[in-house]
């Protein structure tokens, strides 16, 4: 049986390596400012989570093989080499400490795109065999039941009985042809599942027809997180099947904002050919039925609301307005946290970290830059549109004992819908 | 003879008055950066003064350099120093001629051996090269000098041909050019460089020399510190404006009739020490920089190959554009040549890839 | 003793076609590398253009967010000061345009020297001071390798050996060109080598950190 080893690393590495890759790797100068971008280094003071640093395996390969001076240096033996050690040290800086943020991309005075490398040093490390357990087995789970969590469609099914029977609306299930095909995630789905219920009421509100796809409903890919794009091709792959076997154009990622990454920008070049569909997170179509006047709601949230942005979603998929344009359908009261959209902080429970449970620590240290952020602006209660960065801040503020509820926008919106016969 | 009065009865002999000398002596003084109550000594010192014998040797040279100090409009104490010293060996101011003129330099060389000076302007082929290259009555330069300085007191190389090897050794050098100091051995050497030296200056130095009766200060290149301490750029009256950044751009612009500073029409008076900037030429009368001329560094050693006399000092001599045009091609060429080694080993990557399979993850729980 | 014509003359002549040469070479051949690699095609549907953000994250990336110069004041305040000023004293110094002008054959207004003689002593100080913060910030100083330290060395010296040169403080004049020449020749051999190639590729890596978030509607 085949085995991961160091040269399937390196020549992961190696693969990974391309122009902008060398370019960033070409202008670093070695500043630190990365350092104070990153919550991991900012929350714990140690310099080692300097986000370059989390760099060195992949750039010592680009040195002494992709550039003709680190090629000579290693002739003579001066080219320092990655070892099964190093990578195996490296883990906890790829992994544990860091979420993928994309932070310090955007804070890097020469221009690199940190997270874009470390997202490709994430394939090596899989390749080597270096990857954290609770992500395999998150991945091993995705593969092998469809869910990182392990969860049935039985489970699922039980929930959309529920929903029906409350609200009294079809959840439609494998129909062809629908407007959109909507995903969930597993987190969504044990943890809230007000989720489900809120999309059924706001899509009968504005008349557009969905479905649910037995074949798929997971839209997290935690290929992506532990960064293998072999299993995330495979996992995106059963989106695409479902969404073409229902003949759908539209694809909706839920309130995940990794998921949405995954399906958005990176499946169309796991599978190496663009998709015959669009995908939009929740937020978006949300915010277009609202542009279109499809959503009518009533009365206001009067409470101070403020609004963590999802870095999946904000920084790294640039919707920003959207969610601002829905906070202001719905909240009288909304004040934002100093540093948001595109600069905002991230929970710290991105990128793998809150499916590896020896980054516990990591995580609740990461989260200190949102909290203090929270504490900045004082709100009452605060919204978000990630799964995984709601469960976070929960546990996050309860750790600190900080009592402030978190929301989902679109519960909160399906709470502002003008009743039916109201309307009539 | 003429040989045994001292310099100041060769000058009452001359009908130079005691004041006309006193005032060539306070110019000596100040020339040399000497208090002026320094001029009685150099006064007494140049009256007890010998003349002594002077023997002037000409080699490859354009004889510029005496021209320059022979030009005076008016009997000037410059004249006055060059009768009282006794010189005699010159062969392009002298009279005699052939074996005439040899024989007066035999004749003084013998007389005053150990203590005559040698004044020698131009360069010299060589001890290597062809000796035909240069004669005087059949006999090479560097013969005439070898045998001159062996019973030298002292040698001055006037102008920057004797100095630096000057003109004649400019690239390719066809005829080995030399300059005297380098065949001058423990003889000293004082360099008054300059193509051609300011007139004062080289009278100055001899004046110097009377005076004290020992080698004047020097600097490096054996240059008299007194006249070759500052350079140009740091005397210059056109300093100023290279201080605000005012620039002549070209010879007929605003900027020129201005008489803003010359740097950028190819001025070295930053690199340059000499003292046209405090003495001037012509009986004081200008200078180059005043004429509106960028100095070209003539004091220096290599004026004459450092590159264009209009280019800025900071320009570099070379073709530096076409060497930045073939190596940068060739660095294309060759990071060409690697980056395509790299990509096949990605190539050869990819072929042997195997994907990464949910069990073989697995393994490692 | 050197003679410090010749020595002069030397720095002017080969010892700056050499210097001239390996840095082209080296330069040259660092970019095509890069280029050469490429990227992957994305088929993934963009939000936004690339070219454009790309472009203007090329300026933009210039000035430090706000969050961040809070952070850290100094690294931005002092990281931007000595680098404009080294530039201001790089290319808007006359002798320095008069020789760009005889190599390339493209020329600008230059400042006035004094001017730049200010700039010059400010910038030798905030270089001074990056240097203290490399050796005393705990991240810097974890993160720096003995390369820093070479580079930093020979970008200050030419800006030292410049000065000195300007107020004539080595005697002769020539010597004192013609260190401050070699520094640079040094500073132009290491450059292909070493980080300081950034000062061509920040430019690739803006572009692409733009065109990658422009991609995705972000004005990064
Ligand atoms: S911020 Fe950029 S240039 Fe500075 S150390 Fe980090 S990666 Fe390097
Ligand atoms: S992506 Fe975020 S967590 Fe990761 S190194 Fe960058 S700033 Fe830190
Ligand atoms: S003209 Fe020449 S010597 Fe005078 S200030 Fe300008 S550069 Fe210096
Ligand atoms: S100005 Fe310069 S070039 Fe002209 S004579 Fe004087 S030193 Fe020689």
């Amino acid at each position: 049986m085949s085995e991961l080893s160091l040269e399937r690393g390196l020549a992961a590495f190696r693969e990974e390596i391309d122009a902008p890759v060398a370019a960033f790797f070409s202008s670093c100068i070695r500043c630190g400012l990365c350092a104070t971008a990153c919550p991991f280094y900012v929350e714990t003071g140690d310099p080692k989570y300097t986000p370059i640093l989390k760099l060195e395996p992949m750039r010592r390969v680009w040195a002494s093989e992709f550039t003709l001076w680190g090629r000579l240096k290693g002739l003579v033996g001066l080219a320092p080499k990655v070892t099964d050690e190093m990578l195996a040290e490296w883990e906890e800086l790829l992994y544990d400490s860091c979420s993928m943020c994309g932070r310090c991309s955007l804070v890097c005075p020469v221009g690199n795109d940190l997270q874009y490398m470390i997202r490709k040093s994430r394939e090596a490390m899989v390749a080597s065999g270096h990857a954290p357990e609770g992500l395999i087995g998150a991945a091993s789970r995705a593969i092998r039941t469809g869910s990182p969590m392990g969860l049935q469609w039985k489970t699922l099914d039980v929930q959309i009985k529920h929903v029906e029977s409350s609200t009294g609306l079809e959840v439609p299930v494998d129909k062809p042809g629908v407007e959109y095909m909507v995903l969930l995630s597993s987190m969504e789905i044990i943890n809230f599942p007000e989720y489900l219920e809120a999309i059924a009421k706001i899509f009968d509100h504005a008349g557009v027809t969905w479905t649910l796809s037995t074949d798929c409903y997971e839209a997290t890919n935690a290929g992506i997180q532990i960064g293998s794009k072999d299993i995330a091709a495979e996992l995106v792959q059963r989106v695409v099947d479902a969404a073409v076997k229902l003949k759908v154009k539209k694809v909706i990622s839920p309130e995940c904002g990794h998921a949405y990454t995954a399906i958005r920008w990176e499946g169309p070049n796991l599978i190496g050919k663009s998709y015959p569909f669009r995908v939009f997170h929740i937020i978006e179509v949300l915010d277009e039925l609202r542009a279109a006047g499809r959503i009518k709601t009533e009365g206001k949230e009067t409470d101070r609301l403020s609004l963590h942005d999802p870095c999946n979603l904000a920084r790294k998929s640039g919707v920003i307005d959207q969610q601002r344009n829905l906070m202001d359908l719905v909240a009288d009261n909304f004040v934002d946290l100093k540093e948001h959209g595109k600069y905002q902080w991230c929970c710290g429970a991105g990128g793998g970290v809150s499916s590896n449970e020896r980054a516990e620590h990591l995580k609740m240290a990461a989260f200190k830059r949102k909290k203090a952020q929270i504490e900045e602006v004082g709100p009452d209660r605060m919204v978000t549109m990630c799964a995984t960065c709601r469960t976070q801040l929960e546990e996050g503020l309860e750790e600190f004992n900080m009592d402030i509820p978190v929301v989902g926008l679109t519960e909160m919106i399906a709470e502002h819908l003008v009743e039916k016969e109201q309307r009539a | 003879m003429a040989h045994h009065k001292t310099l100041g009865e060769s000058l009452r002999a001359h009908g130079v008055s005691r004041r006309g000398f006193l005032k060539f002596c306070a110019a000596t003084a100040s020339m040399m950066a000497l208090p002026p109550t320094m001029t009685p000594a150099i006064a007494a010192a140049l009256e007890q003064a010998r003349r002594p014998s002077v023997i002037w040797l000409s080699f490859q040279e354009c004889t510029g350099c005496t021209e320059s100090l022979t030009r005076s409009h008016s009997p000037t104490v410059e004249d006055l120093i060059l009768d009282v010293i006794s010189l005699d060996y010159h062969h392009t101011l002298q009279a005699a001629s052939g074996e005439a003129a040899e024989h007066a330099r035999e004749v003084a060389m013998r007389e005053n051996f150990g203590n005559y000076l040698v004044v020698v302007d131009g360069s010299l082929p060589g001890p290597d090269s062809n000796p035909g290259y240069s004669t005087i009555a059949g006999i090479s330069n560097y013969q005439m000098l070898m045998e001159t300085l062996e019973g030298a007191a002292a040698v001055v190389a006037v102008g920057t041909c004797a100095a630096f090897g000057g003109l004649p050794q400019a690239n390719p050098n066809p005829t080995g050019a030399v300059a005297v100091q380098t065949l001058a051995g423990d003889k000293p050497v004082i360099n008054v460089p300059g193509c051609p030296p300011v007139p004062m200056v080289i009278t100055g130095v001899l004046a110097q020399y009377l005076t004290f009766g020992k080698l004047p200060e020097m600097d490096q290149y054996n240059r008299p510190l007194a006249f070759f301490g500052q350079s140009i750029h740091d005397r210059c009256y056109r300093r100023p404006f290279y201080d605000k950044g005012l620039f002549a751009e070209t010879f007929d612009d605003e900027g020129a009739r201005a008489g803003w500073c010359l740097y950028r029409l190819g001025c070295k008076g930053p690199s340059t020490y000499n003292a046209c900037a405090t003495m001037r030429w012509n009986a004081g009368t200008s200078w180059p920089v005043e004429a509106g001329h960028p100095c070209l560094g003539c004091s220096e050693p290599k004026f004459w190959d450092a590159g264009g006399f209009y280019d800025a000092l900071s320009v570099p001599p070379g073709d530096t554009g076409s060497t930045l045009l073939a190596a940068g091609v060739s660095g294309a060429i060759i990071g060409g040549a690697a980056a395509a080694l790299a990509k096949r080993r990605q190539k050869a990557d990819l072929a042997e890839r195997q994907p990464v399979k949910i069990d073989e993850l697995e393994q490692k729980l | 003793m050197i003679d410090p014509m010749d020595f002069l003359l030397w720095t002017k002549g080969p010892m700056f076609d050499w210097a001239i040469a390996i840095f082209a070479l080296g330069m040259l051949a660092r970019l095509v590398e890069i280029f050469m690699l490429g990227r992957k095609p994305n088929y993934a549907e963009p939000r936004g253009g690339e070219w454009g953000p790309g472009f203007r994250t090329i300026f933009t990336r210039s000035v430090a967010d706000a969050g961040t110069f809070q952070r850290a004041p100094f690294n931005v305040v002092i990281g931007t000061v000595w680098h404009v000023g080294f530039f201001i004293a790089l290319l808007l110094f006359i002798p320095h345009i008069e020789l760009i002008y005889s190599v390339l054959g493209i020329r600008w207004p230059g400042l006035p020297n004094p001017v730049v003689d200010a700039v010059t002593a400010i910038t030798i100080l905030a270089m001074i001071g990056a240097l203290i913060h490399r050796l005393r910030n705990p991240v810097m100083k974890h993160i720096s390798t003995f390369e820093d330290y070479l580079v930093w060395t020979v970008t200050f010296l030419p800006l030292i050996t410049g000065y000195i040169a300007y107020h004539r403080m080595i005697d002769p004049y020539p010597l004192a060109l013609g260190l401050h020449i070699l520094a640079a020749e040094i500073f132009l051999i290491v450059l292909p080598f070493t980080k300081l190639t950034h000062m061509f590729t920040v430019f690739i890596a803006r572009w692409y950190n733009g065109a990658i978030f422009g991609r995705k509607g972000v004005a990064s």
